[in-house]
């Protein structure tokens, strides 16, 4: 049996977000959606975090720090991808710093549409990952 | 073989009591926010799901002091609720916050480094409050034996209202909450991402958790104490005081740390040495 399901933990980043989705990722924290209900905490640091939630598309200077705050997440994790901009570039993909989505970069679990992502399709999308996040988990657990 | 017994159920039960309370803390927190909030059972989902973590270790010497810091928690409620000594108790506390410490300095991350500094003045912050509590305890019954604290004929409230004040104050930095929380940040405040406990992953930070529940346990057993001849006031008192502390933790702005060190040795000396050096009067 895994807990995941009960206590995923995020990381939220921003890239080069114009803080459209920003703004829909924390009004899930607001008393309105409330996404602590499900024992989702924001935790700001990646090595407790179980979900990697990345704004904005990925551009030359940011690169390495995506990498940076993904190599130090514990495994199981999962990558989740909010808005058009990070799903693939969307408004900012002909700009010249630009690399696209953040598929460029690192595995991409889900991809959360919108410009901006509204903040129910946000909890959709988490929740989906964390059907990934489970399998991970058992995926893990089998090639042991 | 009764100090063996209530040494297994306090091992067994306390983490089941700490992390309902901690869930309770949680549940009311969100309810203060006009959230819903998690399921009461929620600290327990954490854990289990911690435990089912990779755990990455940054430097080896830190599973060790984790583990230290537990053992030493989990030896002072054991000593504290067998009636043993309260200066031990007092000591082994002091040991495993050390090692709790030690721990963060030994992953070498700016963020832990500096949550171990502020954690390290929170402790000299609140550690003259906690021996005056022993102090003023053994001029009331002559002991620092709790069981001989316990059977005192008359609450020691009566006597030592100075130093349970000052012993209310410093419970709130002992137990990590809001305006003292600055050596680790709850979720929603993260200026130095998660303090002392930023490079501690998976099992570790599980068991880290479990010591909080331990500890917590303990605090409010202190907190009875001061009731003691009156169980159920006690027990009620404790509770009240819990509560009366998720609420100044959801009040209150985090503070730095002057003002954490100056105000707490201000009420050390104020509530409680006044306390004591009145009833060192009335004794002599
Ligand atoms: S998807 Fe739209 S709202 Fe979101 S960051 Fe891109 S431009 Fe802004």
């Amino acid at each position: 049996m895994s807990f995941f399901k009960k206590s995923p933990w995020l990381i939220h980043y921003d890239g080069s977000s114009c803080n459209g989705c920003d703004i829909e990722v924390l009004a899930c924290l607001t008393p309105v959606y409330d996404i602590e209900r499900f024992g989702i905490i924001n935790t700001g640091n990646p090595k407790h975090a179980d979900i990697f939630l990345i704004t904005g598309a990925v551009n030359e200077q940011n690169k390495e720090v995506i990498l940076n705050i993904y190599s130090q997440m514990p495994d199981p994790k999962v990558v989740i991808a909010v808005g058009a901009c990070a799903s693939s570039g969307g408004i900012c993909a002909e700009g010249y710093n630009i690399l696209g989505g953040v598929d460029k970069l690192i595995p991409v679990d889900v991809y959360v549409p919108g410009c901006a992502a509204r903040p129910e399709a946000i909890i959709d999308g988490v929740v989906k990952g964390l059907e990934v996040l489970e399998n991970k988990y058992r995926n893990k657990n089998k090639k042991k | 073989m009764r100090i063996l017994i209530t040494s297994i159920l306090f091992i067994l039960l306390t983490p089941i009591a700490g992390g309902l309370l901690a869930g309770v803390d949680r549940v009311i927190s969100a309810r203060m926010q006009k959230r819903v909030g998690p399921s009461i059972l929620q600290p327990f989902y954490d854990v289990l799901k911690l435990f089912q973590k990779e755990n990455v270790v940054v430097n080896v010497s830190q599973n060790l002091y984790v583990f230290s810091f537990l053992f030493f928690t989990i030896f002072t409620g054991v000593l504290f609720f067998i009636g043993g000594d309260i200066l031990l108790t007092v000591f082994s506390s002091t040991l495993a916050g050390i090692f709790f410490i030690l721990g963060g300095y030994s992953t070498h991350s700016p963020y832990s480094f500096l949550g171990s500094e502020r954690e390290l003045i929170s402790m000299v912050s609140d550690e003259p409050m906690v021996i005056l509590m022993a102090i003023g305890m053994y001029m009331v019954t002559q002991s620092f034996l709790i069981r001989d604290i316990i059977a005192f004929n008359q609450p020691i409230i009566y006597y030592l209202p100075g130093v349970f004040i000052g012993y209310l104050f410093v419970l709130t930095i002992k137990m990590k909450k809001s305006p003292f929380d600055l050596s680790m940040s709850h979720h929603a405040h993260q200026e130095i991402v998660s303090g002392i406990t930023t490079e501690f992953s998976g099992k570790s930070l599980a068991l880290i958790e479990i010591a909080h529940w331990y500890e917590n346990i303990f605090l409010l057993g202190t907190v009875f104490l001061f009731f003691a001849p009156k169980p159920i006031l006690g027990v009620m008192m404790s509770l009240i005081i819990y509560l009366v502390e998720i609420f100044i933790d959801n009040t209150n702005a985090r503070v730095k740390w002057q003002w954490l060190f100056k105000s707490s040795w201000f009420v050390a000396l104020c509530a409680g040495a006044v306390n004591i050096f009145v009833l060192f009067i009335n004794q002599s």
